[in-house]
């Protein structure tokens, strides 16, 4: 799945103000909320279902990266936010190391098989060094789309 | 160097979500063979949770798993039996 398509453009934050990862959660949350990805009245219950996730078992899969996420039946579709922190975030992550980056996904719950397309359309790009290190660098909200567009491209 | 490779099918509801691919990881990583498993198109690292999420392996998806290595027999098994016991997901 591309991620220009999965990313909402308005919910891509280039210098994130939390500087916990609950707090960027949050951030990240209100982002897709008032982009209009997600209807406001599940902002408590999607903040909490995606703490939960993490307090199982944290999405900060190493090198710099979480991917929290949630899967909600009153959600209208697949949406993503991005974020990118300065300081970095201690996500508890499997490396023991900050997050810089930040993909956050919400999936309507009966759609497993696109939840796992768009995973897919994070993670191939997330696994590139090349990515991670440019996100990681982008200063603006343009950087990042410019970034997310030349990935869907194949150009990074 | 003993090999070993097993076909399965994902058979849970929810597929090879992020919750059942760290189950894969933590079986693979109690081996020390080499472990890779397959969609036809791709081959990922079975101990690298980013990869096994690049396979978007889905419900029905057939994979292959290849172990390369001293214990690379009772990998192969103890990846199969995971899957087959759907990742005991409780979903």
């Amino acid at each position: 799945m591309k991620l220009t398509e999965l990313v909402v453009e308005d919910a891509v934050i280039a210098d994130l103000q939390a500087t916990q990862r609950d707090d960027v959660i949050e951030e990240l949350v209100a982002a897709l909320i008032d982009a209009g990805a997600a209807p406001a009245e599940l902002k408590p219950a999607l903040i909490s279902e995606i703490l939960k996730r993490e307090k199982n078992g944290s999405t900060g899969f190493g090198k710099g990266v979480a991917v929290p996420h949630v899967k909600h039946p009153d959600l209208p579709k697949l949406a993503a936010a991005v974020g990118v922190s300065r300081a970095g975030v201690d996500f508890n992550a499997l490396d023991k190391q900050p997050v810089y980056s930040i993909f956050l996904l919400l999936s309507p719950k009966d759609q497993p098989d696109e939840h796992l397309q768009a995973m897919e359309g994070i993670f191939s790009n997330l696994q590139k060094d090349r990515f991670r290190s440019f996100l990681r660098q982008s200063q603006t909200r343009e950087d990042i789309l410019e970034l997310l567009g030349e990935a869907d491209a194949k150009q990074i | 160097m003993p090999q070993a490779s097993v076909d399965v099918t994902i058979i849970n509801r929810l597929g090879l979500h992020a919750r059942p691919a760290m189950s894969v990881v933590d079986v693979a990583a109690t081996f020390s063979s080499d472990v890779k498993i397959s969609n036809g198109t791709q081959t990922v690292d079975a101990k690298s949770i980013m990869q096994i999420m690049m396979l978007a392996a889905t419900q029905g998806t057939a994979l292959q798993i290849h172990a390369d290595g001293p214990d690379a027999e009772q990998a192969v098994a103890a990846l199969k039996d995971l899957v087959d016991r759907k990742f005991d997901d409780p979903e």
